[in-house]
């Protein structure tokens, strides 16, 4: 695959345009279709067309396995620490009313605190589990 | 016009389940597979609902089939053939849990109406007062990050697991682990 110049072109200039879409998803999901877990599929998705064009170990290069499970297991804190955070400061588990003196704000910062862990787990799972079957591949 | 949109999407649907039911190449399983969720997002959005399809191209179409085309990579590339024998008790298995399932769906509310227990009690008090609780103007976001804020961490959590569950299994370890001889009991 890495002598196919015309899908390196390609694919150079596709996969700023897809991470850059994935960004707006995730934080333009208020508005508009999409949120967490669809923006972590397609920032997987970028690095995934990398991964396939410029191979395994470049793509490894950018996200190590150990980054990648410090963000899949730090996404699932981040949505339960907001749970605990609204805790202490009074409401029930998830209720983001009592995160800011202003109930819509509070619904707000949890709305967005939530969808990024919800993306930042689901984009490294997914990448994870790529990654774990291809290395497989190679080996064989 | 959407009818008939509907219509070709729907046969188009039935021809790719019926081409996965018959090819017995894996690789064009996986291709058809694909086909499949395109054809299933592109009905949702019909039915508009754009956060589905969204969810149903990325990861059916995408994530999907890239990682069943990597598991085949991995693994054998065989496939048995398939006994030709009829079998009368499979189909009478098959045609009475099919029957079953039709009468089941007789006690549903017809699609799209509007007294449906599901459109007068929750979803009216969602549209009426999303906005106002949570500021968000997509409901569907609302409803997934805020009133149904722990089912979503449940489903982050099964995500979650998921890998790990994968990275147990599969993940090579630097050395195999060979219990030596001095722990032998």
């Amino acid at each position: 695959m890495r002598d196919n110049l015309i899908l390196r072109v390609i694919a150079k200039a596709l996969i700023p345009v897809i991470l850059l879409y994935a960004f707006y998803v995730q934080f333009h999901g208020d508005f508009s279709p999409g949120g967490g877990f669809q923006a972590g599929v397609i920032f997987s998705t970028a690095i995934l067309l990398y991964a396939l064009v410029f191979g395994m170990d470049k793509a490894a290069d950018v996200l190590s396995d150990r980054v990648l499970i410090a963000l899949a297991s730090g996404g699932v804190l981040l949505y339960a620490g907001v749970g605990v955070a609204s805790l202490l400061l009074g409401g029930n588990y998830l209720d983001y009313n009592v995160l800011a003196d202003d109930p819509v704000a509070g619904q707000h910062i949890g709305i967005i605190l939530i969808e990024l862990g919800v993306g930042m787990t689901v984009a490294s799972t997914m990448l994870l589990i790529f990654f774990t079957f291809a290395r497989r591949m190679v080996i064989r | 016009m959407a009818l008939t949109i509907d219509i070709f999407l729907l046969l188009f649907l039935i021809a790719t389940a019926i081409g996965i039911l018959r090819t017995r190449h894996l690789f064009a399983m996986a291709m058809m597979f694909g086909l499949y969720s395109l054809l299933v997002a592109s009905l949702f959005l019909l039915m508009d609902a754009p956060d589905v399809a969204f969810t149903e191209a990325a990861v059916g179409t995408g994530i999907a089939t890239v990682l069943m085309l990597a598991t085949l990579a991995a693994t054998r590339r065989s496939s048995e053939k398939p006994r030709q024998r009829f079998s009368p008790s499979a189909l009478i298995i098959t045609l009475s849990t099919t029957a079953l399932l039709f009468y089941g769906t007789l006690d549903l509310p017809n699609f799209g109406d509007p007294q449906a227990p599901l459109h007068t009690e929750m979803a009216g008090r969602f549209i009426e007062q999303g906005q106002q609780d949570t500021g968000v103007p997509n409901l569907v976001t609302a409803v997934l990050a805020s009133y149904r804020g722990f089912d979503t961490l449940g489903e982050v959590t099964v995500v979650f697991t998921a890998g790990v569950g994968v990275l147990l299994l599969l993940k090579r370890r630097r050395k195999p682990v060979v219990r030596g001889k001095s722990h032998a009991r």
